[in-house]
C-alpha cells in the first residue's frame, strides 16, 4: 500500500492514469461506496437495535437509559412470545416442506419440452413477481368469510356440506393453514426457478450414459438428479426459510396475528410491538429472536460457498 | 424410458405431465385470474352466494375502475412508487456497477469473503432493521417524505445488485480487457469502454431487479409513510381501500392486477439471466 500510495504522488501529471491502473488502489475506490453504504444502512441500524433493546427507548419520549436485559426478560414473560415463536418454527418449516416437494415437481415437470412454455412459466412465475402485498390481499377476499369462492366451490362440489361454511382467517387452526398456503404459493415460484437453474446445468450425457446401462427414470432421479443438484436445492431451501422466518406481510395482511394471536410470528409482534405500540425497545428485543436463525442459515451459506469452491 | 414404444405409456405419462401443470397453475395462477373476474364484476354479482360466482351473472362493469382511479389516490401511488423506483435503481447502480466489477477482478483470499459478507448483509431482513430506522428516519426530520424510502431501499439492493453483477461481470473472458490494455486502455478505461458495453444486458437485468425489489416492498413502507398522497403501491393498496369493515374488493383487485402483470411480463423476460447471475456465486 505505501509503494502504491507513494507512485500516486510522485508523479503528479499522471496521477490520474497512474490511479486508474493501479489495481491496489482501484479496487478499494470502487468498493468503498457500496460498502461505506452498506456500514451505514445495515451495519448501524443494526447495533443500534442491539442498543435499543437494552434501553428503554419509547416513540413518546428522547431520552432513554440502560436498562440491561430487562426488556428480554419482560418479553419471554409474556404468552405471546412463546405463542409467536411457536407460530413462526411452524409457518417455516410446514410451508418450506411443501414448497420444496412442490418446487421439485414442477421444476421437473417444467424442465421438458412443450407447446407453451412460455406462456405456463409466466403464469407459475406470477405470484412471485407481482408485489407479494397485493397477491396477499387477492387472498384475502378468496379466505372472504361470507363470499369465500373455496367456500362456494366445495359446496358446488359436495365436499363441503350445504351448512358448513369454514371461516379461513377466523378459526384458529384454519388460519394458521391459509397463511401458510399463501407463503408455499409465495414461495414456490422462487424455488422451482432455482431448481430449474439447477437441472438444466446437469449435462444430458450424464442422464443418456445411465439410461443406457438400464436405469429407469425413478433411479436416475434418486440416484443422479438429486445428488447432483443438491447444492442448488440448498441454495433454494435457504432463501425461503430466511424469506418465511423474517417475513410479516402475509400475516399482516391476511390475519394481523388473530385470532387472538393464534397466527402471530415474531416478525408481526415486533411490529406491533415496536412500531404501532410505540414500544421501540420491547420491539428491538423482539425482532432480536429473529437473529440466531439468521446466523446459522449464514454459516450453512459460508460452508456451502467454501466447499464448492474446493471441488 | 425412451425405449418402451408402447403408446399407452407415452400417453399416460404426457397425461401426467398436463395434469401436473394444470394443478400447478390452477393453484399459483388463481389469485390473479380471481382478481381479473372480481374487477369487472358489479357490486351485486359479488355479494350474491346464491349465483355462481365463476360466471359473469349480470353485464361486466368498469365502475371498481371509476373508483380506482376517481376517489382514491391509486395514480399518485403508482407515481410514488416509479420515482422511488428510479431514485433507487439510479443510487444503486453507482454503488452496485463498480463494487461488483472489484469484486469479479479482485484475486486473492479477501475477494470471495468480501463477495459472500456482502451477499449476507441482504439477508438481513426488513423486520430487524424496521426499528431503529424508524427512529433514525424521525431524526432526520423524512417521515411521511419518499425520501425516507429512496435512502433506506438500497439496503437491500445494493447487496443484492452488486452479487448479481459480481455474477455477469465473471462470465465476461479477462482476456477482452487484457487486450485492451496491451492496446494503451488503462485498467478502468477497459472496464468502462469494453466490459460495460457487453454487459448492458446484465446491468439492465440489475435494473429491472433492482426495481422489481422496490415495487415490493411493505414492511418500510408501512411503517416510515402515513399520509395517503404519500404511499407506494404495495402499501396503498392494503392501507387505503380496506377500511374497518368496508372493503372495496373490485376496486382492490384491480388495483392488485394493474400494479402486478406489467412487472411479471418485463420479470418473465429477464429471469433467466437472473438466475444464471445470481446462483454463479453460490454454486459454481
Amino acid at each position: 500500500m505505501t509503494t502504491a500510495t507513494a507512485d500516486a504522488f510522485t508523479a503528479k501529471a499522471g496521477w490520474r492514469t497512474r490511479l486508474a491502473d493501479n489495481e491496489r488502489l482501484l479496487w478499494p475506490l470502487m468498493l468503498a461506496p457500496a460498502i461505506l453504504y452498506i456500514v451505514l444502512l445495515v451495519g448501524f441500524p443494526f447495533f443500534l437495535s442491539l442498543f435499543y433493546s437494552v434501553s428503554d427507548v419509547t416513540v413518546g419520549s428522547r431520552s432513554m437509559s440502560f436498562v440491561g436485559l430487562e426488556n428480554f426478560r419482560r418479553v419471554l414473560a409474556t404468552d405471546t412470545f412463546w405463542t409467536s415463536l411457536w407460530n413462526t418454527l411452524i409457518f417455516t418449516i410446514v410451508s418450506q416442506f411443501f414448497v420444496l416437494v412442490f418446487a421439485n415437481i414442477l421444476a421437473m415437470a417444467l424442465s421438458a419440452d412443450f407447446r407453451g412454455k412460455w406462456l405456463v412459466r409466466l403464469l407459475i412465475l406470477l405470484p412471485w413477481v407481482a408485489p407479494i402485498s397485493l397477491g396477499a390481499i387477492g387472498w384475502l377476499w378468496i379466505y372472504d368469510s361470507i363470499y369465500s369462492v373455496i367456500n362456494w366451490t366445495g359446496q358446488a362440489l359436495r365436499i363441503l356440506g350445504p351448512n358448513d361454511w369454514p371461516i379461513w382467517l377466523g378459526q384458529p387452526n384454519l388460519a394458521m393453514a391459509s397463511i401458510i398456503i399463501v407463503q408455499i404459493w409465495r414461495i414456490v415460484p422462487l424455488a422451482t426457478v432455482i431448481l430449474l437453474a439447477g437441472l438444466t446445468s446437469i449435462p444430458q450425457d450424464i442422464h443418456d450414459a445411465a439410461a443406457v446401462d438400464g436405469a429407469g427414470f425413478w433411479r436416475r432421479t434418486l440416484q443422479i438428479t438429486f445428488p447432483l443438484l443438491l447444492p442448488i436445492t440448498l441454495v433454494a431451501v435457504l432463501f425461503g426459510i430466511i424469506f418465511t422466518f423474517t417475513d410479516m406481510i402475509v400475516v399482516f395482511l391476511l390475519t394481523r396475528g388473530g385470532p387472538y394471536d393464534q397466527t402471530q410470528v415474531l416478525a408481526t409482534w415486533a411490529f406491533f410491538t415496536g412500531i404501532q405500540g410505540g414500544d421501540l425497545a420491547g420491539g428491538a428485543a423482539v425482532s432480536l429472536f429473529l437473529f440466531p436463525v439468521l446466523v446459522a442459515v449464514a454459516i450453512v451459506f459460508l460452508l456451502l460457498a467454501r466447499r464448492s469452491e474446493v471441488t | 424410458m425412451a425405449r418402451r414404444p408402447f403408446k399407452l405409456v407415452r400417453i399416460a405419462r404426457a397425461g401426467g405431465h398436463a395434469s401436473v401443470l394444470v394443478f400447478f397453475i390452477t393453484f399459483l395462477a388463481f389469485p390473479f385470474y380471481w382478481m381479473l373476474m372480481t374487477t369487472f364484476k358489479t357490486t351485486i354479482d359479488l355479494h350474491d352466494v346464491s349465483k355462481n360466482p365463476f360466471l359473469f351473472n349480470e353485464p361486466p362493469t368498469l365502475e371498481h375502475l371509476a373508483v380506482l382511479f376517481q376517489d382514491t389516490q391509486y395514480l399518485q401511488w403508482l407515481i410514488n412508487t416509479g420515482a422511488v423506483g428510479v431514485a433507487v435503481v439510479l443510487i444503486t447502480l453507482v454503488l452496485a456497477v463498480p463494487a461488483g466489477y472489484a469484486l469479479a477482478r479482485m484475486t486473492g483470499p479477501w475477494a470471495q469473503t468480501l463477495g459472500i459478507a456482502i451477499f449476507l448483509t441482504y439477508l438481513v431482513p426488513p423486520t430487524i432493521l424496521f426499528i431503529p430506522f424508524a427512529r433514525i428516519i424521525a431524526t432526520l426530520g423524512l417521515q411521511d417524505s419518499l425520501w425516507s424510502l429512496v435512502l433506506v431501499y438500497p439496503s437491500f439492493t445494493v447487496p443484492f445488485c452488486t452479487w448479481l453483477l459480481m455474477g455477469f461481470f465473471k462470465a465476461i473472458p479477462r482476456d477482452l480487457e487484457d487486450a485492451a490494455m496491451i492496446d494503451g486502455l488503462s485498467r478502468l478505461g477497459a472496464f468502462l469502454k469494453v466490459v460495460m458495453p457487453i454487459s448492458l444486458a446484465g446491468v439492465l437485468t440489475a435494473v429491472i431487479f433492482a426495481f422489481t425489489l422496490v415495487t415490493q416492498e411493505f414492511v418500510y413502507g408501512v411503517t416510515f409513510i402515513t399520509s395517503a398522497s404519500s404511499y407506494t403501491v404495495s402499501v396503498g393498496v392494503p392501507t387505503f381501500l380496506v377500511r374497518g369493515d368496508v372493503y372495496f374488493w373490485g376496486s382492490m383487485m384491480g388495483a392488485c392486477l394493474i400494479a402486478s402483470v406489467p412487472i411479471a411480463i418485463i420479470y418473465n423476460l429477464f429471469v433467466d439471466r437472473f438466475v444464471a447471475g445470481f446462483t454463479v456465486g453460490a454454486v459454481k
